[in-house]
């Protein structure tokens, strides 16, 4: 490839990157919410552009053009394959008006609000009747627009194994007859939680790589914060919304400041937090303030995500580690125990009890939850106890715990971490 | 990756000291800025106003100069900028490529410095501005 070509091709990827979502998200509905179908039509109107516009330059309203040529093609498609007709009247009804001479019309039909065929794709890819690992592939692919590829490199499995959870995915949508269409009310708050969790999780996998060399893979928390807003563009109403927000915008704020040069992981006590991305504290804080306000106006409590933005917030408030307002997350963790009694919670409790009220009332804590199954292989456990145990004295007992939580994390870079600590004991 | 879509409109310079944008201008900028947030990437704006209404400290000899606009032989100013997030430079032009803009108008496209991007003297230096953490927190 030339040069230009390369550009060319470059910006048409750009462009596809920006389009591909409302793209397969207007495409689904026409086509009775035949996603496989919506993005094999997407695809083909990507095919066209990459013939086209190296020539004749991006046009004006590229996602028009894209849709206009998919639009096209399944009419072309399903011409020949009558079977399909039925589910493809809308799409001949636009067809013929564009036969008709009414482009300009279709053009201008084109530009009402996509949002809610945008809404409509996210609570598809995150139905509850696929595998947490499939929404994450499916929504990323569909609403993140990343390639099979890219997703594949972030989650550090084969190409070929991603691209067979997305056609598994998509298949198991169509069999079981998932409606293209958002719920509504109380259902829409019911299904809210695991659509959020499906960008939390894309956000963590970045955050806190669970396996691999990288302790973090900044873009995919990017990934994750742009799905975070444009849900909080698609249903404003929502607090959790907010508080997911949040709670992204204020843990990517110290993503510098959580590595130090040789590639480490650092603690948030020992981060210098001049590095802080204010911009991002920024943005988290109004989110959070947003949460708030919109629960008390519906008369709720603060949702987990909003919490624990909350708990977050008071981080990045203090100025120095030794400013932190223990006592307030601690009530923070006491009311995000209420709403989401598990161990790890529990456990995140005891560490700011321990840091509120004394390591001796933290290891009181924590030992009530050394039996916990859960917790188990949770390397974290071990840890805080022998951070704790470290404060009281105990500094054989922490050694051993250092080290059981060293042997029990899959992150090379949390081991090196931890066995440092043990050893310097 | 972020970038400033640094907006540069024509006749900028020529703009008496009180001059808004009209409200057609307006209205397309605000659905720009809602394309913008809609998709995730907006991260923040601003606006300026207009040259004729600023003030340049020129340096020379070691020594600031003030002068008030409007300033004649200047011919490109900045009018405002966005500050977005972004997967790529492509992604960013794409964008950049999407602002309603007049004829002559310039949007220049800049990636902002990241701090790794400096030595470790600078990155020490940075710690004794004393930045807080939390920024203006409401």
């Amino acid at each position: 490839m030339t040069p230009g070509a390369q550009a060319a091709y470059r910006a048409v990827e750009a462009v596809w990157r920006i389009e591909s979502a409302r793209l397969i998200a207007g495409l689904a509905r026409r086509v009775g919410g035949d996603l496989g179908l919506a993005e094999d039509l997407a695809q083909d109107a990507l095919v066209a552009a990459l013939e086209r516009w190296p020539e004749s330059g991006v046009p004006r309203n590229p996602g028009a053009w894209l849709m206009a040529v998919a639009k096209r093609r399944a009419v072309d498609g399903f011409r020949r394959d009558s079977t399909r007709e039925g589910k493809h009247e809308e799409l001949a009804r636009e067809r013929e008006a564009e036969a008709a001479g009414a482009e300009a019309d279709l053009l201008t039909s084109l530009d009402d609000p996509v949002g809610d065929d945008l809404l409509r794709l996210v609570f598809t890819a995150c139905h509850p009747v696929l595998a947490p690992e499939a929404r994450v592939a499916l929504t990323l692919r569909l609403v993140g627009g990343l390639t099979t590829e890219e997703i594949a490199r972030a989650f550090l499995v084969p190409v070929a194994t991603l691209a067979q959870r997305i056609v598994r995915a998509k298949r198991t949508l169509a069999e079981a007859r998932v409606p293209f269409e958002v719920p509504r009310g109380p259902e829409l708050t019911e299904r809210l939680p695991a659509v959020l969790a499906v960008v939390y999780l894309v956000f963590n996998e970045g955050y806190a790589a669970s396996a691999g060399e990288g302790w973090i893979r900044p873009a995919l928390c990017e990934d994750a914060q742009r799905l975070g807003r444009i849900l909080a563009r698609l249903v404003p109403e929502q607090p959790e919304v907010h508080g997911l927000v949040a709670l992204m915008e204020i843990q990517a704020s110290r993503l510098r400041a959580r590595v130090g040069t040789a590639g480490e992981p650092i603690l948030l006590e020992d981060q210098d937090r001049a590095r802080w991305d204010r911009l991002l504290v920024r943005r988290g804080l109004a989110a959070l303030a947003r949460a708030e306000d919109l629960s008390r106006t519906q008369g709720g409590a603060l949702g987990p995500y909003a919490l624990q933005a909350a708990i977050a917030a008071c981080h990045a408030r203090a100025r120095r580690a030794a400013d932190t307002d223990w006592a307030r997350i601690a009530a923070l963790y006491d009311a995000l125990l209420q709403l989401d009694p598990t161990p790890v919670v529990a456990l995140n409790r005891a560490m700011a009890v321990g840091m509120a009220f004394g390591p001796g009332a933290g290891l009181e804590l924590v030992d009530t939850l050394a039996d916990e199954p859960a917790l188990n292989a949770y390397p974290y456990l071990p840890v805080l106890r022998g951070d704790l145990l470290c404060k009281v004295g105990r500094t054989g007992e922490a050694k051993a715990e250092f080290l059981r939580g060293a042997a029990l994390t899959r992150n090379l870079r949390e081991r090196a971490l931890w066995v440092a600590r043990a050893e310097a004991l | 990756m972020r970038f400033m879509l640094l907006v540069i409109p024509a006749g900028y310079a020529d703009a008496t000291p009180d001059a808004m944008p009209s409200d057609d201008d307006l209205a397309r900028m605000m659905k720009f800025n809602q394309e913008m947030a809609d998709a995730g990437i907006l991260l923040a704006l601003d606006g300026l106003h207009p040259p004729a209404a600023g003030t340049r400290v020129t340096f020379s000899g070691g020594k600031p100069t003030v002068t008030d606009g409007p300033f004649a032989e200047v011919k490109e100013f900045l009018g405002g900028f966005w500050m977005i997030q972004v997967r790529s430079r492509d992604e960013a032009i794409a964008w950049a490529s999407r602002c309603p803009m007049a004829d002559g108008d310039v949007v220049e496209v800049r990636q902002v410095h990241e701090m790794e991007e400096f030595g470790q003297d600078a990155q020490e230096a940075m710690k004794d501005l004393d930045l807080p953490g939390a920024g203006s927190a409401p």
